[in-house]
């Protein structure tokens, strides 16, 4: 099949169910795709042959009847998911040569259900940024990126996650989302991104970073794949306390179902100075597309919004000092010593391991849970996420979704924003506060910038009301007839 | 709040310049009773080869989590009960982080602001009969550290992650104790309790009960002073030694003129003397907050009932049955109780016959054997049943008290029942008056010259005839019987 990389995982699994193509096959395809686009930098170790061992299996269990809901579907895993037996770096120089001896919950649902191992991809290190320029791996790159131009971010910290499944070097990919992880780079790449609600996806095999904010989360190319990878990768894990035991509502149903008589809220805090134009114009294009569909336009409001960004900062930044405190070069990962005492063996190994924006944000966490300053940072913070959560319960009685950006602009140039670390926060901006009130979230690509970049919008719903989000999603998707041309792709993809 | 009268002057300290009022107050750490550490599902068991019992959590694996040991939560609560304190149906975990080579997550999870036990109390009595009541501030739940080794190679140390993760419970006191003596019958009293109610094992040199003392001095009635702590004693000897030192040592500082530094000290086992070990300012900031990887832990009332109503009889209880139903002194009863075991022993020992007589052959007889022949209960060579059918066989008549003390050593020495020991020897008591007679008929026939001295006035010679009896019975003539027969004969 000539066009095998523009298969849909949906229509992947029919083409495989109807024998039409192999997982061999498939997966050929995309190690070739991966081949041809190397200059992405979107993978950080390759497991070729790992990935046609499984296609192999998933053949056989094809064979036999046996098949999974993912059978045969290549699958990008990013850096941050610990994997059985292939390096998990977290794109970090501290974890520098560890390889797990054990395989994380939502990896092993999505190897459970037939998917098929590529390798693991780029992302931030400890997945801390917006452009995927603090790995220690470099950068990934936009696939949208001119031939000729300069390179553009991939949006981070999932950057890479994005960068593939865009430029068909994979045909799905896991992402991490804490403040905008997966929406933001998905609609920086023109690709769907969807942040679940906090406890749908187990966090147990995931190298944190800010626990009670960080959730895994599908990257594909269009919304049915999205809601084909959430029902594998989702589940009830008891080895994570913070993992809800709560049914996924039927998210087939909900791509059927349309948005007639929906209550769809539109918050009148949702822009920013400097946003593009275009993003603007977008929003209200989807707003009239899902009038259009039948839904019901509310104007609400979120009045702590501006908070969110800085309480963010807060909280992320402190539990993320805690969660990097075991990086100690003690037991695994690389260790700096130089012959001095136990405490010079830490700084030595923690200023050589970490870079510079993770090693900010442990000073701003470990500053604010300090001995004084607890109570006017970390606790205020807290205060100000209840609000926040308080802003989206009241939202949520008078609506059943929100629609706003994913982004105040679409993709940048690599490095522009390298200098200064705030303006490279305010990427975030209408992403981080879903993560601070953990509702679920996706971003679906709905236009080109005036640079004909993608750009995307967002939609959020109520905790555990994924079936909102799908329901709208696809309503966008549809009216929308975004197409994914990036010129950076495979050539299999354009 | 201490009964603890301002006015009695019993525990106060002579300094060269006047009286001292000393103030303790004391942290214990108890190892709680648990197949599985606090947040994984390694084994606890004391002795395993260095890191077998260590699992990914408890090595702090990128991506790992913990989850709470429903086991562990249980415990605690049950303690709480046991100190008459109350439960907290929420608590929270925090994280209290510092760096350190046998802290693999850089961070202990501990319980800060809401700990899943308040205030309770401790009844505490002492050898001159006053009892005293401790308060107890709170207790939590946390995590132990690894252990680092640092005799095993010349330049490096090694860490043992076996204890990284089990479960502690840190039981604090209010500054309520006044005295070593004060605290060391806390500490017994408290390992008691945790015995009795097995929530800890309370074997001090295996580490699972540790005790940080903290201690003041102060002009009696006037304000706190300040206080040291001194970590980590894991005897009542060390306990006691840390607190007498840091006394004088306090009292001689202030006396000179000196203030004391608010800081942590080390026990040096080997001279039983304390040594600064961090001052104040060197003091870490814990930095603690919320653990995002565990919800707060909500306990329903149903659970903590049903703990409270499977809790077992506590040493204060017993005491007071013992006391009361049984009539025993306070003294046995005291005696009886400090061990669960002994308590045990006893109960089974005496049920159902003297109980008085029973507590003495216990705490005399049985305790001295023992005590003889370094052995613990444990270890006795005599059951509880074997004792309680000896105590019937005296309080029946089969054998006297004194003949009781033969057979005692025989079965401690043999392991025998006494019923056996007195049939193989014959020591059966002779209580039946026709052989009594015949005896008494013999014996005055062969000494008719001293009956007749007797019967003229020289009646200090009945002694010598119950004396003969005896020995013609080769000891096994009802004493009793003995007398009153021979009286009859003698006089009549």
């Amino acid at each position: 099949m000539s066009d095998i990389l523009k298969l849909t995982a949906v229509e992947a699994r029919k083409a495989l169910d109807s024998k039409a193509i192999s997982a061999t096959e498939l997966t050929n395809a995309y190690i070739g795709a991966m081949d041809e686009t190397r200059g992405l930098n979107a993978y950080v170790a390759e497991t070729q042959s790992k990935a046609l061992e499984m296609a192999a299996a998933s053949d056989k269990r094809l064979a036999e009847g046996k098949a999974g809901p993912l059978e045969g579907i290549p699958v990008g895993v990013k850096d941050l998911f610990c994997t059985k037996g292939v390096e998990t770096t977290a794109c970090s120089n501290i974890l520098k040569g560890f390889t797990p001896t054990y395989e994380s919950f939502v990896t092993n649902q999505l190897w459970d259900a037939g998917g098929v191992m590529l390798g693991k991809i780029n992302c931030d290190e400890f997945a801390m940024g917006s452009a995927n320029e603090t790995s220690a791996f470099g950068p990934a790159i936009n696939p949208w990126s001119s031939e000729d131009g300069p390179d553009l971010a991939a949006g981070g910290s999932s950057g890479g996650s994005a960068a593939s499944v865009s430029s068909g070097s994979s045909l799905i990919a896991t992402g991490t989302d804490t403040g905008g992880s997966i929406r933001q780079p998905a609609a920086l790449c023109g690709i769907v991104g969807m942040k679940p609600t906090y406890g749908r996806c187990s966090r147990w095999g995931i190298v944190a970073f800010a626990s009670s904010l960080d959730q895994a989360g599908p990257f594909t190319r269009d919304v049915a794949d999205s809601a084909l990878m959430l029902e594998a990768m989702a589940g009830h894990d008891k080895m994570d306390s913070t993992s809800a035991d709560v049914a996924m509502p039927d998210l087939q149903a909900a791509m059927q179902a349309g948005v007639k008589g929906l209550k769809i809220g539109i918050p009148s805090e949702y822009v920013m100075d400097g946003m593009d134009p275009a993003i603007l114009k977008l929003w209200e294009q989807g707003q009239s597309w899902l009038k259009d569909a039948g839904a019901e336009l509310v104007e609400i409001s979120l009045p702590h919004t501006k908070y969110a960004l800085p309480c963010y900062y807060i909280i992320a930044p402190a539990e993320a000092s805690s969660n990097l405190a075991r990086y100690d070069g003690v037991r695994y990962g690389s260790r700096v010593d130089e012959g001095g005492s136990l405490d010079e063996m830490y700084a030595a190994t923690r200023s050589a391991g970490f870079g510079d924006e993770v090693k900010r944000r442990i000073m701003i966490g470990t500053y604010a849970l300090s001995a004084g300053y607890y109570d006017a940072y970390y606790l205020k913070a807290q205060q100000v996420r209840q609000l926040i959560k308080t802003d989206f319960d009241n939202a949520f009685t008078q609506v059943d979704a929100i629609l706003t950006p994913a982004t105040p602009s679409a993709a940048f140039e690599l490095g522009v924003k390298q200098d200064d670390p705030v303006t490279m926060y305010l990427n975030d901006v209408f992403t981080v506060p879903a993560n601070l009130a953990g509702i679920p979230g996706i971003s679906v690509p709905a236009g080109l910038s005036e640079a004909g970049l993608p750009l995307g919008l967002q939609v959020l719903a109520g905790s555990f009301r994924e079936d909102r989000i799908y329901q709208v999603a696809k309503t966008l998707e549809e009216a929308a007839a975004f197409q994914l041309n990036p010129v950076r792709a495979a050539g299999g993809l354009r | 709040m201490s009964t603890q009268d301002m006015t009695d002057n019993t525990n106060l300290v002579q300094g060269e310049t006047g009286l001292w009022e000393v103030v303790i107050g004391m942290e214990v750490h108890a190892q709680v009773l648990s197949e599985a550490k606090l947040f994984s599902g390694s084994s606890t068991r004391f002795g395993a080869e260095p890191n077998q019992n260590v699992s990914l959590v408890d090595a702090a694996m990128p991506g790992m989590l913990p989850v709470i040991n429903a086991e562990c939560v249980r415990q605690a609560v049950k303690t709480g009960l046991g100190l008459k304190a109350e439960i907290n149906l929420t608590s929270v975990f925090d994280r209290k982080n510092y760096f350190y080579a046998d802290l693999p997550q850089g961070y202990q999870i501990s319980q800060f602001k809401q700990p899943i036990v308040g205030e309770g109390s401790i009844t505490i009595s002492l050898k001159d009969g006053s009892t005293h009541e401790i308060g107890i501030e709170r207790l939590h739940l946390e995590q132990d550290a690894g252990k680092s080794m640092h005799d095993q190679h010349p330049s490096k140390s090694y860490i043992d992650l076996n204890r990284s993760g089990v479960a502690l419970m840190e039981i604090v006191s209010r500054p309520d104790l006044r005295s070593a003596e004060q605290a060391g019958a806390y500490i017994k009293k408290l390992r008691s309790i945790l015995r009795y109610l097995g929530t800890c094992d309370g074997n001090m040199e295996e580490g699972s009960l540790r005790a940080d003392v903290n201690v003041s001095v102060r002009r009696p009635g006037e304000e706190l002073g300040t206080r040291t702590e001194t970590k980590n004693l894991n005897s009542v000897r060390f306990i006691t030694q840390a607190i007498n030192y840091e006394v004088q040592r306090q009292i001689e500082i202030i006396e000179e003129g000196g203030t004391i530094d608010q800081e942590t000290r080390l026990f040096d086992t080997s001279t039983g003397t304390t040594r600064t070990m961090r001052g104040k300012e060197d003091a870490h900031d814990y930095r603690y907050f919320p653990d995002p990887d565990l919800l707060p832990l909500v306990l329903s009332e149903e659970v903590v009932s049903e703990i409270e109503a499977a809790l077992p009889e506590l040493p204060d209880e017993i005491r007071a049955r013992m006391t009361g139903e049984y009539g025993l002194s306070d003294y046995d009863a005291a005696v009886l109780t400090e061990e669960k075991e002994t308590a045990a022993f006893y109960e089974a020992a005496s049920a159902g016959r003297d109980r008085k007589l029973t507590a003495n052959w216990m705490s005399v007889e049985l305790f001295g054997a023992l005590n003889k022949a370094s052995l613990d209960l444990d270890s006795s060579p005599i059951s509880p049943d074997q004792l309680g059918a000896l105590v019937d066989l005296i309080s029946d008549g089969t054998i006297s008290g004194r003949i009781a003390k033969d057979v005692f050593a025989d079965m401690f020495e043999t392991g025998k029942a006494a019923a056996d020991i007195i049939e193989e020897k014959g020591l059966k008591q002779v209580s039946d008056s026709g052989a009594i007679e015949t005896l008494i008929d013999s014996v005055m026939q062969a000494n008719e010259d001293k009956v007749a001295e007797y019967r003229g006035g020289k009646d200090k010679l009945f002694g010598f005839f119950v004396g003969q009896v005896m020995k013609q019975s080769g000891g096994q003539a009802n004493p009793a019987m003995v007398n009153q027969i021979l009286r009859q004969k003698l006089d009549g």
